[in-house]
C-alpha cells in the first residue's frame, strides 16, 4: 500500500538477480566461506580431540597394566613354626607371625637349589615386602589353616612385576647345533669345556658391542664438550672408551663379561650357569641354577641364553631374571586385578602402594566442602538475588564475589595457613582444614551458579505465587527454588569436581605428606587424591609412574561421573516454561 | 410506510447497564502519582471501580494501565524503584496504609498474568497453593471441595477432573489461563485484577475466557488490561481509556466505544493514533 | 481529524461519503425530474426516471455490500462506527427517496393523457422544490458534518407539511366539485404524499447527520404540520 519511496530519498530499487556472472560468482563465493568455515570448525574440532585422545592414549596406556599385579601362587606350607610356635592359636600371635618367612619358604620350594647368601637375598628380593599380608588376613579369618598347605598367591617385588610387565630385557635363546659340552661340576664356579670352536661366534659379537658401546661414550663425550664440559670431567669417560677399544682390538682369545654389555648364560643339563668369562673352547662361569649331572651334554640339548640388556641398564640383575623366567616357566606367575590398589594407602613400595587413603581423604575433604558450601553458598545466593535490596553495597559484594571466583587457588591455600592453621591452630593436613580451604575456594563458584540457576526461573513464577498472596518468602521456598535446584545442584557438582581435582592450596596446608593411614576423622592427617598423584609422580620408581597414571584414571573416572552427573541432573530437571 | 426498527435508537435506549452505574464503589483512587526512579508513570489518576463489574483499561503500550493495576494490590511493590503517591482505597480502605499487609491484601485482590503462569507442579496443586498457604480449609477434604469449586468456576472442572495430579504446564495455553483463574478464585478475592489475560491465547479460547469473566462477574469485582478494544467492548461494564500515564477518560463502556468524549480517546480507539 | 493509521480504511470511509453525496445528487434529480415529467406531460421522460431510479438500488446495494465488510473487517469503533451506520441508513434514506420519486414519475405517465386545471400544479410545484431543498440541505449537512444545518432541515419539514396540508385540502375540494377529477386528483393526492414523505426522509437523515456527529439524536418532538391524517371533509349533501 505504501510507497515505499515516498517521503525519502528515491534510490533506484533492484531486485536480486539469479542469473548474471556477478550473481553466480557472488554465490559461490557465499558457498566457499561456508564451507571455509565449517572446515575451520572440524579442523579444530580434530586438534582438540587428538590431544584428548593423546592424552587419554597416553594416561591409559601407563595406567591400565597399573591396574593389574603380578602374584607367585604357589602352594604355602602355612608352618606353625615360624607363625605360631607355641600353638596358642589367639589373634595376636597369629597377627605377629613370621608371614614373610612362610612366603619365602614357598619361594625356596619353587625355586630349589638356590645356595650362597648372596643368591637367596637376590630371590627374597623377588617378593614384596608385604607379600604374607594377605596371607596372614587369611589366617587371622580361619587359624585352622596353620600348619596346612594352602596355595595363595604371594604379592611379587615391584621391579619383578615391572620385569613381567614390560620384560625392557630381550631374552634370546641361541641353541644352533654346538658340539658336547662337559660341565666341571653342578654348583658354585664351574668351566664348562666344549670341543670345537663353539663360542668363537659369541665372542665376534661381545666384540662388536664392545665397539658399539665405545662408539656410542665417544658420542656422549662429543656432545658434551660442545654443551661445554671442562675436559676434566670427561675423563673417565674418555678413559672408559679407550679401555672398551682396548678390548675390541685384543685378540680373540678370552673375553670377561661384565654388566656393561649384554648377559649371557649357559642352559645345560636343567641348570643355568652365568657366563663371567669366555674362550672359544671353553666358559668359566657361576651356576645360578644348580645341574643336575655333570655329564657330558650332547649337542642340541644345551644352549646359550642372551639378557640383551647389559645388566646395568636394568632394575632387575641376572639372577632375578633368571629365577622369574624359572617361575614362568613352572607357570607359577600370574597377573591379577589389583583389588589392593583401592584397599591400600599409600607405601614407599610401589606394589603395596594404594589409593584408598587418598580417596577417602578426598571424600571426607569433599564433605566438609559440600556441607560448609551448599548451604551457605545458596542461601546468600537466595538473599542476594531475591531479597538484597540493589544499593551499592550490594553490588560491591557481587563484584567481590565474582573476584573471589578468579582468585588464584594456591591464595586460598595461603589464607587457610594463615587463618585456620596459624591463628585457629587446627591441625595440619587434616580433611577438615581442607574442606574448609576448598569450601573458600568453591563458595564463589557455586553462589554464581545458583544466582544464574535463580535467575533462570523466570518471574512469572514468582509473581504467580505473590499474586495468590504468598509472602516473597514462601514464593521464593516453595516455587522458585525448587525450579532453580536442578541447577543449583549442577553449579554445585561441578564446583566440587573442580574442588575434587584442586592441588595447590591442599600443599600449603600440609596435606602433602606421606601418609599411610586412611583416615577415618575429620582431624587425622590424610591426603587427597589429585595430591597423591602429585606425591607419586615426583618418586623415582618405575612402578610409581604407572601407579600415578592409574590413579589419574580414577580420578578423571570420578570427575566423568560427577560432571555426568550434572548432566544428567540438567537434562532430568531441565524445564521450559 | 418505512416501518423498519431504527437500529441508532435501539442503540442509544439500551444504554450502559445502569445497574453497573449505580453499584457502590470498589476500588476508588484520588490523585494517583507512580514514579519508576525519576521517571513518572502515571499523573493524578482518580478513577472510581464500581463493584461486580468488569472494569477495563485500555490504552496505548507504556501507557501506565498495567502500572495502575498493579497499585491495586500492591504488585509494584515488588519493584524497587517504584514509588506510589495519593490514595488507593478498596471499600473506603487505604491500600498503602502501613498498617496495612501487602501480602494480605493481594489474598484479597487476586492477580492472572499475561502470560498463563500455572506453577509447574499438578494441577491440583497449583488450585489448592492459595488455599493451603492461607488455611483456608481445615481437612483434605475441604481443600479437595475448594479445588473443585475453584475448577468448576473457571469452568475448567469437566477438562481436568480426571488429570488432577498432571502437571499444570501441560494444558494448553488457554486451558493454563483458566487454571490460573481457578488458583485466583480459590482464596476467594474480592477483586480480581487481569493483566491482558488473553494477549497469548487464540480466539477459542479468548472467548471461553471472556464467557467465564461474564459468569464471574457476579462475584467479583474484575479490573482487566486489554490491549483488544473489542475484548474491552466485550466484556466490560465500564472502560477507562490510559494515555501517557493519565487517565484521559472513564465510563461505560457502550459509551466510550461509540461515544468517546475525548478526542484522544477517539482517535485511540478508532485507530488514529499518530 | 488526524488520518487513520491504516490508509486504505481512511480511503473506504471517505469512499461510502463519496457515494452517498453520489446517491444524494440522484435522488435530488430524480425528484425534480419526476415532478417536471409530471408537469410536462411527457410519459417519455417519466418512462426515463422510472428507470434510472435503479442506479439508485445499485448504489445502495453496492454501499450496504461495502458498509457489511467493513463492519466485518475493520470493526470500526466510536465516530467511525457512527459514521458507518450513518451511511448504511442514509443510504436506506435516500433509496426510498428514489422509490418516491419514481412513484411519482410512474403516476406521471399514467396520467399524462389527462388535462389537469392549471391551478392545481402550483402547490405540487412548491412541494417539489421544497423537497429537493431540503434534500440539498441535508445532504450538505451530512458532507460537511455539520447538526445545526441538519437541526434546521428537521425543523424545517413543517414548512413542507402546511403545503402539503393545504394541497391536500385543494385536491379534496377539486374532488367534490367534480367526480370526475376523481382518478386524476388521486394521483396528485398520491404524488403530494409522496413529496411529503420524502421531506420526511430528509428529517430522517438529519437525525442521522445530528446523530453521526454528536453521538445522540436531537432531543425533543420534531414539530410537525402534516393534519391530513386527522383532517375530514364531508361532501356537502346535495
Amino acid at each position: 500500500m505504501t510507497d515505499i519511496t515516498a517521503g525519502g530519498v528515491s534510490a533506484p530499487l533492484r531486485r536480486v538477480e539469479f542469473d548474471t556472472p556477478a550473481a553466480k560468482a557472488r554465490l559461490r563465493g557465499r558457498y566457499r566461506s561456508e564451507a571455509r568455515f565449517k572446515s575451520y570448525g572440524i579442523i579444530a574440532l580434530c586438534i582438540a580431540a587428538t590431544f584428548l585422545i593423546a592424552l587419554l592414549a597416553s594416561i591409559f596406556s601407563r595406567g591400565i597394566p597399573g591396574f593389574f599385579q603380578h602374584y607367585l601362587v604357589t602352594e604355602v606350607l602355612v608352618d606353625a613354626a615360624k607363625i605360631d610356635p607355641q600353638g596358642k592359636g589367639d589373634a595376636a600371635t597369629l597377627r605377629a607371625g613370621d608371614y614373610t618367612a612362610v612366603a619365602r619358604a614357598a619361594l625356596a620350594e619353587a625355586v630349589p637349589g638356590v645356595e650362597g647368601r648372596q643368591m637367596k637375598k637376590e630371590l627374597n628380593s623377588l617378593l614384596s615386602s608385604g607379600a604374607g599380608d594377605a596371607l596372614r588376613e587369611q589366617v587371622i579369618a580361619n587359624p585352622s589353616l596353620v600348619g596346612q598347605r594352602i596355595k595363595v598367591p604371594l604379592l611379587l617385588a615391584d621391579e619383578a612385576d615391572l620385569f613381567l610387565k614390560d620384560s625392557g630385557t630381550k631374552l634370546l635363546v641361541l641353541s644352533e647345533t654346538r658340539g658336547i659340552a662337559t660341565p666341571s661340576a653342578k654348583t658354585g664356579e664351574i668351566t664348562i669345556l666344549v670341543g670345537a670352536n663353539d663360542f668363537a661366534d659369541d665372542i665376534a659379537v661381545v666384540k662388536a658391542e664392545l665397539k658399539a658401546l665405545a662408539a656410542s661414550i665417544d658420542e656422549t663425550v662429543a656432545l658434551r664438550k660442545e654443551r661445554g664440559a671442562t675436559p676434566e670431567s670427561l675423563d673417565s669417560l674418555v678413559k672408559e672408551a679407550v679401555e672398551l677399544r682396548r678390548r675390541y682390538d685384543a685378540a680373540a682369545t678370552s673375553e670377561t663379561l661384565d654388566s656393561k654389555t649384554a648377559s649371557r648364560l649357559v642352559a645345560i643339563n636343567g641348570g643355568i650357569v652365568k657366563i663371567k668369562e669366555m674362550s672359544p673352547t671353553s666358559v668359566k662361569g657361576e651356576v645360578i641354577l644348580p645341574l643336575k649331572s655333570t655329564d657330558d651334554a650332547a649337542p642340541g640339548t644345551w644352549g646359550i641364553r642372551v639378557y640383551e640388556t647389559p645388566e646395568s641398564n636394568r632394575n632387575l640383575n641376572d639372577l632375578g631374571v633368571t629365577f622369574l623366567e624359572e617361575l614362568k616357566a613352572k607357570g607359577l606367575v600370574e597377573s591379577q586385578f589389583n583389588f589392593a590398589f583401592f584397599t591400600r594407602g599409600d607405601s614407599r613400595e610401589a606394589e603395596l602402594a594404594g589409593i584408598q587413603g587418598a580417596l577417602v581423604g578426598s571424600i571426607l575433604t569433599l564433605l566438609v566442602t559440600i556441607g560448609l558450601c551448599l548451604p551457605i553458598g545458596v542461601l546468600a545466593a537466595i538473599y542476594l538475588e531475591e531479597f538484597a535490596p540493589k544499593n551499592w553495597i550490594t553490588e560491591l559484594i557481587e563484584i567481590n564475589i565474582n573476584n573471589l571466583a578468579a582468585v588464584p587457588s594456591i591464595v586460598f591455600g595461603l589464607l587457610g595457613l594463615a587463618v585456620f592453621l596459624n591463628f585457629f591452630g587446627m591441625p595440619r593436613s587434616a580433611p577438615l582444614v581442607g574442606g574448609l580451604v576448598l569450601a573458600l575456594l568453591v563458595l564463589p563458584t557455586i553462589i554464581i551458579a545458583s544466582r544464574a540457576a535463580l535467575k533462570s526461573v523466570p518471574p512469572s513464577i514468582r509473581e504467580a505465587a505473590l499474586g495468590v498472596g504468598a509472602s516473597k518468602q514462601q514464593a521464593v521456598f516453595h516455587h522458585v527454588l525448587p525450579l532453580a535446584m536442578p541447577g543449583i545442584m549442577t553449579g554445585t557438582i561441578i564446583g566440587m569436581a573442580h574442588a575434587l581435582g584442586e592441588t595447590a592450596p591442599l600443599l600449603m596446608i600440609g596435606m602433602v605428606a606421606f601418609i599411610v593411614d586412611v583416615p577415618s576423622t575429620l582431624s587425622q592427617s590424610a591426603t587427597v587424591l589429585p595430591v597423591q598423584i602429585f606425591l607419586w609422580s615426583d618418586l623415582p620408581e618405575p612402578a610409581f609412574k604407572m601407579k600415578t597414571a592409574a590413579a589419574i584414571m580414577v580420578l578423571l573416572a570420578v570427575l566423568f561421573v560427577m560432571n555426568g552427573l550434572a548432566i544428567w541432573l540438567r537434562k532430568k530437571f531441565e524445564r521450559r516454561w | 410506510m418505512d416501518m423498519r426498527p431504527d437500529p441508532l435508537v435501539m442503540m442509544t435506549t439500551q444504554a450502559p447497564t445502569h445497574a453497573t452505574l449505580s453499584a457502590p464503589t470498589k476500588v476508588a483512587a484520588k490523585n494517583v502519582n507512580v514514579f519508576y526512579g525519576a521517571k513518572q508513570a502515571l499523573t493524578n489518576v482518580s478513577v472510581e471501580i464500581p463493584e461486580k463489574s468488569v472494569t477495563a483499561f485500555i490504552g496505548p503500550s507504556g501507557c501506565g494501565k498495567s502500572t495502575f493495576l498493579r497499585c491495586i494490590n500492591r504488585m509494584n511493590d515488588t519493584v524497587d524503584s517504584c514509588r506510589v503517591e495519593g490514595l488507593i482505597q478498596i471499600d473506603g480502605k487505604d491500600i498503602y496504609d502501613p498498617a496495612l499487609d501487602p501480602v494480605q491484601l493481594r489474598a484479597r485482590v487476586g492477580m492472572v498474568f499475561q502470560k498463563p503462569n500455572p506453577f509447574p507442579k499438578s494441577v491440583y496443586d497449583n488450585v489448592a497453593y492459595g488455599p493451603r498457604i492461607h488455611g483456608l480449609s481445615r481437612s483434605k477434604a475441604e481443600l479437595d471441595q475448594i479445588v473443585e469449586q475453584s475448577l468448576r468456576k473457571a469452568s475448567l472442572w469437566e477438562e481436568v477432573k480426571d488429570r488432577l495430579s498432571d502437571s499444570g504446564t501441560g494444558l494448553s495455553g488457554g486451558q493454563q489461563q483458566r487454571l490460573c483463574i481457578a488458583r485466583t478464585i480459590a482464596i476467594n478475592p474480592e477483586i480480581i485484577l487481569m493483566d491482558e489475560p488473553c494477549s497469548a491465547l487464540d480466539p477459542i479460547a479468548t472467548a471461553r475466557i471472556e464467557e467465564l469473566m461474564e459468569e464471574l462477574r457476579k462475584n467479583f469485582t474484575m479490573i482487566i488490561v486489554t490491549h483488544s478494544m473489542q475484548q474491552a467492548a466485550r466484556v466490560s461494564q465500564r472502560t477507562a481509556f490510559f494515555h501517557l500515564g493519565i487517565l484521559v477518560e472513564t465510563g461505560s463502556t457502550s459509551d466510550i466505544f461509540t461515544n468517546p468524549v475525548d478526542k484522544r480517546t477517539q482517535d485511540y480507539i478508532t485507530g488514529r493514533f499518530g | 481529524m488526524s488520518e487513520h493509521i491504516v490508509k486504505s480504511y481512511e480511503q473506504e470511509l471517505t469512499g461510502l461519503d463519496d457515494k452517498i453525496s453520489q446517491m444524494g445528487g440522484l435522488a435530488e434529480q430524480l425528484v425534480g425530474e419526476a415532478f417536471d415529467s409530471l408537469a410536462s406531460h411527457n410519459p417519455a421522460r417519466a418512462r426515463a426516471t422510472v428507470a434510472s431510479d435503479a442506479t439508485i438500488d445499485l448504489l445502495h446495494r453496492e454501499l450496504e455490500e461495502q458498509v457489511i465488510l467493513m463492519i466485518a473487517r475493520r470493526q470500526p469503533l466510536a465516530n467511525d462506527l457512527r459514521q458507518v451506520i450513518s451511511v448504511l441508513k442514509v443510504a436506506g434514506e435516500l433509496e426510498r427517496v428514489g422509490d418516491l420519486a419514481k412513484n411519482v414519475a410512474k403516476r406521471a405517465q399514467a396520467i399524462s393523457g389527462e388535462t389537469h386545471p392549471k391551478g392545481l400544479l402550483t402547490g405540487l410545484q412548491h412541494m417539489t422544490d421544497l423537497a429537493s431543498r431540503q434534500l440539498k440541505d441535508v445532504l450538505d449537512a451530512y458532507v460537511a458534518r455539520n447538526p445545526e444545518r441538519a437541526m434546521q432541515v428537521w425543523r424545517q419539514d413543517e414548512n413542507l407539511d402546511a403545503v402539503y396540508n393545504s394541497v391536500f385540502r385543494e385536491l379534496l375540494t377539486y374532488m367534490m366539485e367534480d367526480p370526475r377529477n376523481i382518478g386524476l386528483c388521486t394521483h396528485l393526492l398520491f404524488v403530494a404524499k409522496n413529496l411529503e414523505r420524502i421531506g420526511d426522509h430528509t428529517t430522517n437523515i438529519a437525525e442521522t447527520v445530528t446523530y453521526m456527529t454528536r453521538g445522540s439524536l436531537p432531543e425533543g418532538e420534531r414539530p410537525k404540520g402534516d393534519l391530513t391524517s386527522s383532517t375530514l371533509m364531508s361532501v356537502p349533501h346535495r
